[in-house]
């Protein structure tokens, strides 16, 4: 039984079978970027193993093809051409490649960007931002801790412990749950160890006004803005060390 | 899970619980139609061709046919029809004809498989339409009015449609190839019109699994602001299981309605024709879309 044969809208595409492995680097980075922004996971993980065995390094695979193609997802989805849906593919494209690169950026010890631990905040179930915001940083080269939804201030604290992380991302969607992200910095203020991270603060009810009122370092609009915030921060702290 | 499968010579479209809603063009019909009889009449087919082309391009997935011109010779105008949307559009069609021999011309000179609209539950209806559509492997569409007509309660009219499938099934053909169409009336005139529906739907998705289809713009007859009453309805029978519907891809509400309601009911794939759809074409300046690689088509 042919699968979705009344959706298919052509015009846009080319039908032409591209035969990864018969393109030469440009072309591939190309037409990975392409692959990633259409949201294609398996032509991704192809792409990626292609470059490997052609000798360049996964943190190079990882820079100049998968954040890079990401990055322009991120612009997209930010002017309002690319939506949810289509980020969420791009993201889970981004996800295959990671999934082959990780274990070997390991290996060679090559040093995230930075380290993240995030979470949507108490109360609170969404979830969908939060994980595009995941993507988009690990995409931008961070190494990212997902404590998931509903995170109390103590998961929070205990987290910080363990993973040691430059930034903290606090995540909540309603109006009920927001202030919740006051708890968790004022409880950093009170064991004098708010200064130890960034903290980038999000959600639809959310404004800059709101992010400077309860002691965030950041408000940020959506997943691109955060990921390209968190770059920026981190830079700068690292120039004032 | 039911999949009825129609085509044309190039083209498969599939109408299914798990597809997006299928719109099937109503505009080739003369009736209430003065110019486009006149002209079909007189074998000027123009009009025929504008319209087949104008709604494959609004987004139908198949066309209505139907040349119900009275005191014309119905059955070779129809064939006549059929061959000149099929060399011009590769969407398959709905042969439409109250005349079993118009059905009839029309199904000899169809190239693929089409949707035989329609059978009724009148006994000799079923025993002269049905032994054609088995031979030709069509697909037919079942109005649930018989002998005594048209029933207003639903489950009068689901028990025809239930007798009907069994007949059909008698002569070979298989239920997901029978389409029910539960029939509308102008919910203007009948209050009920929109529940007799939805009740019905439902009652044919649950208990028989079976597709619909129906003359959606008919519920919207004689009203103000029609077409946005032809939406709702369209995407509450949605809903309530509707899974395909002859109507007018050319009115942007009717059409709007059914790609949310696939939307709403997780039949378009991660909103990708919602989307593309409804995408700012302006937008489109800085980022990926600009930079015009070679794009391929998600999974």
């Amino acid at each position: 039984m042919p699968d979705d044969v009344n959706t298919e809208t052509e015009e846009d595409f080319d039908d032409e079978e591209i035969d990864l492995s018969a393109l030469n680097d440009d072309d591939l980075r190309a037409q990975m970027m392409d692959d990633l922004y259409d949201g294609l996971a398996d032509e991704i993980a192809e792409g990626t193993n292609l470059f490997l065995s052609r000798g360049w390094g996964p943190d190079k695979v990882l820079g100049e093809v998968l954040v890079e193609g990401m990055r322009i997802v991120g612009i997209d989805f930010r002017d309002g051409i690319l939506f949810v849906p289509e980020v969420l593919l791009s993201a889970n494209s981004m996800k295959a490649g990671m999934a082959i690169l990780r274990p070997l950026l390991a290996e060679t010890g090559a040093e995230p960007i930075g380290t993240v631990v995030i979470g949507t905040v108490k109360g609170d179930i969404h979830d969908i931002g939060k994980n595009l915001v995941a993507m988009m940083m690990e995409g931008a080269g961070f190494e990212v801790f997902d404590l998931g939804i509903n995170t109390d201030v103590d998961e929070y604290l205990e987290a910080l412990e363990k993973h040691k992380p430059d930034i903290l991302g606090l995540s909540a969607l309603l109006t009920t749950t927001m202030p919740y992200m006051k708890v968790v910095i004022d409880t950093l203020s009170e064991r004098g160890i708010r200064d130890d991270y960034i903290v980038l603060v999000g959600g639809a009810p959310l404004n800059e006004e709101f992010g400077e009122a309860i002691g965030a370092d950041a408000y940020c609009r959506d997943a691109a803005i955060a990921a390209s915030m968190a770059t920026e921060l981190i830079t700068e702290r690292r120039k004032a060390a | 899970m039911t999949h009825t499968v129609l085509s044309s010579a190039t083209k498969e479209v599939v109408i299914g619980f798990d597809k997006p809603f299928v719109m099937i063009g109503e505009r080739i019909n003369p009736t209430g139609r003065k110019l486009l009889a006149a002209e079909m009449k007189a074998g000027d087919f123009s009009r025929v061709e504008a319209d087949a082309l104008a709604q494959v391009a609004a987004g139908a997935h198949m066309l209505d046919i139907n040349a119900g011109i009275p005191l014309a010779d119905e059955p070779a105008l129809l064939a006549q029809a059929i061959k000149l949307v099929q060399s011009v559009t590769d969407v398959p069609l709905s042969i439409d004809s109250s005349i079993i021999e118009a059905l009839e011309a029309g199904i000899s000179v169809y190239e693929g498989k089409p949707l035989v609209n329609s059978v009724t539950g009148e006994e000799e209806v079923m025993e002269r339409v049905l032994p054609f559509v088995a031979k030709h492997g069509a697909a037919v569409v079942a109005v649930s009015n018989d002998d005594t007509g048209i029933s207003e309660d639903p489950n009068v009219r689901f028990e025809v449609a239930k007798r009907i499938i069994q007949r059909a099934n008698d002569h070979g053909i298989p239920t997901c190839d029978v389409v029910v169409d539960p029939l509308v009336m102008p919910i203007g005139a009948m209050a009920t019109a929109g529940q007799q529906v939805f009740t019905l739907v439902a009652r044919l998705r649950d208990e028989l699994g079976v597709n619909t289809t129906c003359g959606a713009s008919n519920v919207s007859f004689g009203l103000p602001n029609r077409h946005n009453i032809t939406g709702s309805f369209l995407s509450m029978a949605i809903g309530a299981g509707m899974t395909s519907a002859i109507m007018n891809p050319l009115h942007s509400e009717a059409k709007t309605a059914v790609m949310a309601a696939d939307v709403l009911m997780g039949t378009d794939a991660n909103c990708a024709a919602w989307i593309s759809e409804y995408r700012d074409p302006n937008a489109a300046v800085g980022g990926g879309r600009a930079r015009g690689g070679r794009r391929r088509k998600r999974e």
